[in-house]
């Protein structure tokens, strides 16, 4: 098969057939794993990610990793479509077992309810739960930071718990601050800047997604492993004393290397 | 630093600070941003003495009301034919000029263009943010504090220059006309086949509302195979996406993955430029082009830029 009958347009693969490389205009493709919000789905494109980060593939501008697929940017006067399918394909080949990549994981302090989790109660009542059950589920899951999007740095995690699946509020709320835990549908997130959201804020950490002080601006990567913790007011005004004096609030308990971190993949 | 400034007098809205954009950040949910119309950044860059990339002034429609305070300083304003005057002197679109310190700029409107730059021999001293000073209004990045400027600021500039010789001018570019070529997907299998054709054949209108984040078009419907909701994934700069009013969206340098609606098609990077200048109104058509078509359009456009500074005219006897 020679390069160009590789590309194929959407409409010219079988529903199943995955992985797909579809065009995304001149300077981008998207690696396909599947058409659903699956963490077995989701743990491929990471995989990916990793994969061609490490292994400094000429041509490529940056990636971007959704739910089901990597957004693959590359500048086509250095790589070739054929030659970039070919990389990709190789390292697809080499792919061990996506599900068991080593993650960052990270332990991250809410202040649940009161003056800073307003939607705690509704959410809790819409849901037929009490506001302390609510707030046991929710720090009892273990979330994936599927991708980074809508604000920078804003993690969107997957891993809800079914029983915390609740369709978002009806009326938006004009500016929920930054640090705010939210749900909505099947998804959680932490707000990383001050914007309007329709989603449940269920408590606030002192932590910040996205700081650009910061040496790290972004806080959080994707494929990143979250859980909840529940903490008082106390623990909570101590934080966030440390954040004010531009002290770290929080660290992942482990630090791989991400050649992706500082910006630039090639 | 040299202490000397640009200050907003009675700016326009939408007058932001944007250079070629920000790369590698887009893993973080950080855009691109960056200007409208690349090509007319570098010519008015260029026509000052600075590198094609540096940070410029970009504006929609018109820039109002400004003043130099501190320096003289060379400038250029590009992207349509804007009419700027400076004390009592016409400055032409497409041509350097001399500013001098305490000089009061207006530049007005233009039929032929949405977006103009406006150039300053040696930049505008600001701090990169994630390596670039483009604006991006949503994230609040870039530029003066990531939003629009607005009366009463002032922009320090990095190195105002009066070079001694001659002003410098380019022929404005001679836009392509024709339909806007489009690479298929990467959502076309979520149309029905009539609606690819409609939108391969039929005419569609830009609507008034655009800004730096999309345009919307207004036309015969596209409709949906199999439901507007899709998984959300990536989309760049050029991808049309169609929401449920069946209306298509061209998404553009302010836009941020993921984008929740399927996507037709594409527009190519070479005809980007041209579709940011088009005013709304203006008729469109798309043409389906290959892969190889469309990377071929990016390399003349790439080399077509490259082509700038030795198409600069000097004007002799001014």
């Amino acid at each position: 098969m020679t390069p160009a009958d590789d590309i194929l347009p959407a409409h010219a693969y079988g529903a199943s057939r995955y992985p797909r490389f579809i065009p995304v205009g001149d300077v981008a493709l998207s690696v396909e794993f599947g058409d659903a919000i699956a963490a077995e789905i989701h743990a491929q494109v990471v995989a990916l990610e990793r994969a061609l980060a490490a292994a400094e593939v000429p041509g490529i501008v940056e990636t971007a990793p959704s739910y089901r697929s990597l957004l693959v940017c590359y500048e086509p006067a250095e790589i070739s479509f054929g030659a970039l399918l070919d990389a990709l394909r190789g390292l697809l080949g080499e792919a061990g077992d996506p599900l068991h990549l080593p993650a960052r994981r990270w332990s991250v302090p809410v202040l649940y309810g009161g003056g800073v989790g307003f939607d705690l109660d509704e959410a809790a009542r819409r849901l037929g739960l009490t506001p302390e059950a609510l707030i046991a589920q929710h720090a009892s899951a273990e979330y994936t930071v599927y991708f980074l999007a809508f604000a920078p740095g804003l993690p969107n995690l997957g891993g809800l718990p079914p029983a915390l699946h609740l369709p978002r509020r009806l009326q938006p709320r004009r500016q929920i601050p930054a640090g705010s835990v939210v749900m909505a549908g099947g998804q959680a997130a932490v707000m990383s800047l001050p914007m309007p959201s329709g989603w449940h804020v269920l408590g606030q950490t002192p932590a910040r997604p996205y700081d650009p002080a910061r040496a790290e601006p972004f806080l959080f990567r994707p494929g990143d492993v979250i859980r909840f913790r529940p903490i008082g007011s106390d623990e909570f005004a101590r934080l966030e004393a440390r954040r004010v004096r531009g002290e770290a609030v929080i660290v992942p308990d482990a630090l791989p290397p991400d050649p992706g971190a500082d910006g630039a993949v090639t | 630093m040299t202490g000397a400034q640009l200050l907003a007098i009675e700016p326009t809205p939408f007058v932001t600070v944007q250079d070629s954009g920000r790369r590698g950040w887009m893993r973080f949910g950080v855009s691109r941003a960056g200007a409208m119309d690349f090509a007319a950044m570098a010519a008015a860059n260029i026509l000052v003495g600075n590198p094609p990339d540096v940070p410029v002034l970009e504006f929609a429609h018109a820039a109002g009301i400004w003043r130099l305070a501190g320096a003289d300083c060379r400038i250029a304003v590009t992207g349509g034919t804007f009419g700027c005057r400076a004390g009592g002197r016409l400055l032409p679109p497409w041509h350097s000029a001399t500013l001098g310190d305490g000089e009061v700029l207006q530049i007005g409107g233009a039929t032929d263009a949405v977006w103009g730059y406006l150039a300053l021999a040696g930049g505008i001293a600001l701090p990169r943010q994630l390596g670039s000073l483009s604006t991006h209004l949503r994230s609040g990045i870039g530029g003066l504090g990531g939003r629009m400027l607005r009366a009463g600021d002032a922009l320090p500039l990095a190195a105002p220059r009066r070079p001694a010789g001659p002003d410098l001018a380019l022929a404005p570019p001679i836009r392509r006309t024709g339909p806007l070529r489009v690479v298929l997907g990467p959502q076309d299998d979520y149309f029905t086949p009539e609606s690819i054709e409609t939108f391969l054949g039929r005419e569609f209108r830009l609507s008034p509302q655009f800004d730096r984040l999309g345009y919307r078009l207004t036309g015969p419907e596209l409709h949906h195979a199999k439901g507007f909701n899709i998984v959300s994934d990536g989309v760049v700069p050029g991808c049309i996406q169609v929401p449920g009013d069946c209306q298509p969206i061209v998404l553009m340098r302010d836009c941020q993955p993921p984008g929740g609606y399927p996507k037709i098609a594409t527009v190519i990077t070479a005809d980007l430029g041209r579709l940011a200048q088009s005013r709304a109104g203006t008729p469109l058509r798309f043409r389906q082009v290959s892969l190889a078509e469309a990377q071929l359009a990016r390399r003349r456009m790439v080399e077509g830029m490259a082509e700038l500074p030795g198409r600069v005219m000097v004007l002799l006897g001014k």
